[in-house]
Order: structure tokens, then sequence, then C-alpha cells
């Protein structure tokens, strides 16, 4: 994973409470076995009329908002199935941070595994961002996020942060434990399935 | 001070624990499916990583296999490449897979209990949201992403911050059991607590309400909590836990000495803390359905659909909410629910296709034909649940009201195999979403219980199935 840098943007309004997963990718986009190529099936039932032309009413269509990285939304966000694919599509899409008032647990725990940054606000400095048309960047090692005219300062725990800050493999944390696990599994009482 | 049962769960499985940050807890059962899994496998390839304990991890065929024969070709391009790659993996890792040939087929939430494969205080893992279901055996039950499936299947353990215990205490007796479901008191609870109610918890469901259920109708609440945006859901193992694992195809042979330590072990202390906790009185509840677009959205069947205003009780996101999912759903306030009509009837799904909803939704069907302007279906969760419903003659009473009788899968719970609503079409449906385009783009999704989707089918519209004679 390459490690997370300061993120320098428009901000897109997402102005929706409860955007689940089948939202952000619909199941038939589901089939993939690989991680690329998701960004263009993002909130596609909300992006494309049904003969796929861009629906000029959907916030993610408007010319001025094409490139940015920052994604505000509603209450919530990314409920419901635990698809990853969810991930994959923001960031294939090119949106790195993600800021709502709350998240849905297993959304927010995909994001981490990704590189991509989800940021919970009170409902007041979502607001705020959601109105802010100006270029906002988001710095996650002084946990900051600074606007044209104000700066908000953000949470998140130091184990998570480190993971994005230097790009590290999980799994390779992991193994640094190889022989707690053994232990644990020496003294584990469950049996194997078959 | 002591502790709750997911506490209990919680420090048996801690291999680091650390505070205020994620702790490594192992991992005792690993369900693997075709959709989440190809990236995780392709992730041990690169790396050259192994699976560390294919004893612990079996795998099925259940998310877009067709329910048509299973013993024809797959016309799906996409899905039958998922399929085979699932195929190959499981073979290339030494991973035990029930394939779409196998008697043991099935939706995995199905057919990990009904095989024995879920345990009572077991950590129970696999890359799907209603990985839940398992906790109505006592156990820790998680929806994990792809990336937590490939660390899985690498380590045997996972990364997790401590969720909170909530108490669910379902409190009185229902006056009529056969009409008012296992679903009805869950979808009362998402409508009560919302869906985001439950996150960053897990829910241990508790109360007379609870203890009088069927295992059947505890994995049916269970399936359910990640509707309330739940880590997991869970009750305690007591002995319709025990009997129901007794004797099943992969009950570990020491079972009995386990049911011992289980039986002692596994509840939670008087003096446990939950921190927070909601009561639910179900003595005069009603059966339910919903209206919008996520399972908080929900009324009695008695009542007309509520305004914008009413249901958002002044918080305008929500109102919003509910402007848009009403307009989605083509539904305006005012409608009583009984005045609704649908097109379609889909029974099946891992909250609701186990061989107890068949019999109750069959006992409504029974003699009788489905409304001209229904398309109804019927899809077993599990190839175990079609046999054992067919030796009961099910099939048969299905298709004399002129159901649909299909293979197990999941089916058109998500629609990721034909079995897909039309744009426009509404659907009153057992399963557990009701998002927008769930079961087909532009498709409409009323969640209700399998005897309220029978009831549906035969009427052509919503009815209180209180009123039919279920015996």
């Amino acid at each position: 994973m390459e490690p997370f840098r300061n993120v320098i943007s428009i901000v897109v309004p997402l102005d929706k409470v409860n955007v689940d997963t089948d939202q952000l990718v619909p199941k038939q986009f589901l089939k993939l076995v690989q991680k690329s190529g998701f960004g263009k099936y993002l909130f596609f039932n909300w992006r494309y009329d049904e003969n796929e032309n861009e629906k000029s009413d959907f916030v993610l269509n408007d010319p001025k908002l094409k490139n940015s990285k920052i994604l505000v939304a509603g209450d919530n966000f990314g409920c419901g199935s635990s698809r990853e694919h969810a991930v994959w599509a923001l960031l294939d899409y090119g949106f790195s941070v993600i800021i709502a008032p709350s998240f849905a647990d297993i959304f927010f725990s995909n994001c981490f595994k990704n590189g991509v940054l989800p940021i919970s606000l009170n409902e007041k400095d979502v607001e705020r961002l959601q109105q802010e048309t100006g270029i906002v960047e988001v710095d996650l090692e002084n946990q900051l996020i600074r606007m044209p005219k104000d700066e908000i300062l953000f949470e998140i725990d130091s184990y998570k942060k480190k993971i994005l800050l230097e790009g590290l493999d999980d799994i390779d944390q992991t193994f640094q434990y190889e022989e707690r696990i053994s232990e644990f599994e020496k003294l584990s009482t469950v049996p194997s399935v078959l | 001070m002591g502790r709750t049962l997911f506490e209990k769960i919680w420090d048996s499985h801690l291999v680091v624990e650390k505070q205020n940050n994620p702790s490594l807890i192992y991992i005792d059962r690993h369900l693997v499916h075709e959709v989440t899994s190809p990236q995780a496998f392709d992730g041990l390839r690169i790396n050259n990583r192994k699976v560390r304990r294919p004893d612990l991890t079996i795998a099925t065929m259940d998310h877009n296999v067709p329910t048509t024969d299973h013993s024809l070709p797959i016309l799906d391009q996409t899905s039958s490449v998922q399929i085979q790659t699932l195929e190959k993996n499981c073979k290339d890792f030494g991973i035990k897979l029930f394939d779409i040939a196998s008697p043991n087929q099935g939706i995995v939430h199905v057919i990990g209990p009904e095989l024995g494969i879920t345990l009572p205080g077991a950590t129970i893992v696999c890359g799907d949201s209603h990985t839940s279901t398992h906790g109505a055996f006592g156990a820790l039950a998680l929806g994990i992403g792809t990336s937590d499936v490939e660390h899985v299947l690498a380590s045997q353990t996972m990364w997790l911050e401590k969720p909170v215990p909530f108490e669910i205490r379902v409190e009185g007796k229902r006056k009529n059991p056969h009409a008012v479901t296992a679903k009805d008191i869950v979808l009362s609870i998402i409508k009560n607590i919302g869906t985001g109610g439950g996150t960053g918890t897990v829910i241990e469901y508790r109360g007379e309400g609870i203890s009088d259920l069927s295992m059947e109708q505890r994995m049916t609440i269970c399936n359910m909590s990640i509707e309330a945006g739940a880590r997991a859901g869970l009750v305690a193992p007591d002995e319709k836990t025990f009997d129901y694992l007794r004797g099943r195809k992969y009950t570990p042979k020491n079972f009995e000495s386990l049911v011992d330590t289980w039986r002692d072990r596994l509840k939670s202390d008087n003096d446990a803390k939950f921190e927070k906790q909601f009561v639910l009185n179900i003595d005069d509840i009603v059966p339910q359905v919903s209206w919008g677009t996520n399972p908080g959205m929900t009324c009695d069947v008695t009542e007309t659909i509520p305004s914008p205003d009413e249901f958002s009780k002044g918080d305008s996101n929500q109102k919003k909410g509910a402007e848009k999912a009403l307009d989605y759903m083509d539904l305006k306030p005012g409608t009583f629910m009984e005045d609704i009509k649908i097109d379609r009837v889909f029974i099946g799904s891992c909250t609701n296709a186990r061989l107890e909803d068949l019999v109750a939704a069959s006992k409504v069907i029974k003699g009788q034909k489905i409304s001209s302007n229904v398309k109804a279906m019927v899809v077993p969760g599990s190839q175990l649940v079609k046999k054992q419903a067919e030796e009961l003659g099910l099939d048969k009473i299905f298709m004399d009201a002129n159901f649909e009788w299909r293979e197990a899968g999941c089916s058109m719970c998500l629609g990721m195999n034909p079995d897909i609503l039309s744009p426009g079409e509404r659907c009153a449906s057992t399963s557990n979403r009701n998002f927008e385009g769930r079961q087909g783009t532009g498709g409409r999704t009323h969640l209700v219980s399998p005897v309220m989707a029978a009831a549906a089918a035969i009427y052509g519209h919503f009815v209180d199935v209180r009123k039919m004679d279920l015996n």
C-alpha cells in the first residue's frame, strides 16, 4: 500500500444519509475477480440513466467537481453489505478521503486496508465542509482539515494512523506475532471442522 | 465485575490485546464464498503465502449460482468465471468446498448451522455482512471485507476494535405466533433503534421473547443485526441450541463434553454491564412491512404510509431520505399498507429460507392459487432444506399454487444471478434489504415474513395474515 500523503482538492458534497454499499457499487458489478477498474461503476444507478448517459442532477456529474479527491456525505455512510468493492470503486474513481458524521463499521474498517481515510466529524462541521467551494487540504500527520478561511481538527486511532502514513501491510504486521498465534493454537479447545 | 457473553468470547480469543487500539483475535471458523474471496486468494499468491488453517476453513458457492437446474452450464460468463475461480482456489489451497453439485451446497449462513460447523462460543467470520446469523448459537460471528478474508486466510486472526455490548431485551408473548414471527420482531427492533442504532456494538438478544423462539427463528433475528448497523448479534446458547447441533454432519466428536463447558460458561453474568440497552415488548406487535429503502423504514401492516415529517421527527436529513425513498418506491403518505398491490413474491435468503420458514408459508398457501397478477418463487436456503421440504411435500403445495420451486442459492435477495426484478416491479420479499435496486435496477422491495409474503401472493396485495386461518 502507498503511504498516505496530504490530500489537496475541492470537495464533493453528497447530501444523503444512509448511503449503502449497494449504491456505491451495484451487485451486477461484483463479479470481477480483481480489485481494479471499479471506478466506472461507482454510484452507477445514480450517475447514469437507463441508456448509460450521465444524469445531470447527480453531484458527481457536475463538471466543476470531476477531479475531486474528497467526498463529504451524510450519516451512516457505507451501511449494508460488507463488499470491499465499495472502497475499491471510491479509490479507483479518485476519492482517498471520505468525510461523514458516522460510518458503518465494516466499511470503515475496509477503508484503512486500502489507503482510504474515513473521517468522522460532527454534523455542523460536515455541513460547513459541504458548503465549502474552495480548495481543502487534509493533513493526516497533524489530523487537520485546512479550509481557505478555517480549519477543523479530527480524531483517528494511533494504530490506524500509522498504517496509513507508513502504507503498512496488515498481514506483515500480524506475522510479527507469529509466536503468540502458535501459542494460542496450542491451547485452543475448538476442534477442526472436518 | 461480571462480564457479558460477548466479552467472555472476546477475552478467550485475544491473541494480542491493545487498549484503545484494535486487538488481534483468533478465528475458529472461516466461511468462504465466490464473490468476496477471489482478490483475497490473489493476494496470497502475490505474496507467496499459504492458508494457515485449511482445517478451520470451508467454502461454498451461493451468491451468483443460478436457481434453475444446477446440472446445466451457467450461462452468465462472468458468474461462471467467479465460480470456477473459487473451485481452483479451494483446490490450490486445500480448502473443503461444497460446490454446486454437492448435496450440502447452499447459502453459507444456512449450511454452517445445518452441518454443525457453527459452534457456540466460537469466533466465526465470512466475507458477508449477514454472518451475524451464526450468533444465534452464541458465537461471535462477524462479517468482514475481502482484505480481512485474506488476513484470516493467512493468519487465522484479525485486528478488531472491541465493540461495546448492547442488550436488546424482548419481553412478553406474541398473541398469534403463527402470524407474528421472528421477522416481525427484528423489523420492529430496527424500526425503533434505526439502521445505525447498533453501530460499534455487539447486540445480545435476551428475554422471554427470545428464549421462546426456535433456533431457526433466532437465526432470523441475529441475521438482521447488521441492518441495525451492529458488528454482530448473539443469543446465549441453551438446550435448544445444543439439541439443534447434536448429531449433525460435522458436529465435533467430543460434542457432549463441549456442551458441559458451554452450559456453564456461555452466558452473561448477572452483574454484567451493557453500555446500551433497548427493550421491546411483543405482547401487542403485529406483522411488519417495510415501505422505504432501508429496513428502518417499516410500519405495521395495519398502518398507512407515514409522511416524511411523521417519519423524521424533525430531523431534516432523515426527512429528505424519506422523501427520496417514497419517490423511489412510488408511494404516497396516507396509503393503507393493505392497499398496496404487488407484482412479485420472493420466499428465500439467509434470513428466511430454512425449513420452518417454508413450512409456515406452505400453510398459508395450501389449497390456494396465487393471484393471476403475481409471479412468485420459493428458493430454499440449501440443498438439504430443499430435500427435507420435498420429503414433506412442500414443493407440491407451492407448485400447485403456481409458485416456482427452485434450487438453493442467494437468488433474488441480491439479484447477482438471473433472478431479478424488472424496473418498477414491486416485490414482497422475505429477504433482509430493501435498498434501491437491490433486487434489480428500479425494483421495489418490501420486507416481510414468509407468512406475510405467502398471503400477499394469494391476494395480490399486502394483507394482515392474522386474519387468515393458519392452523
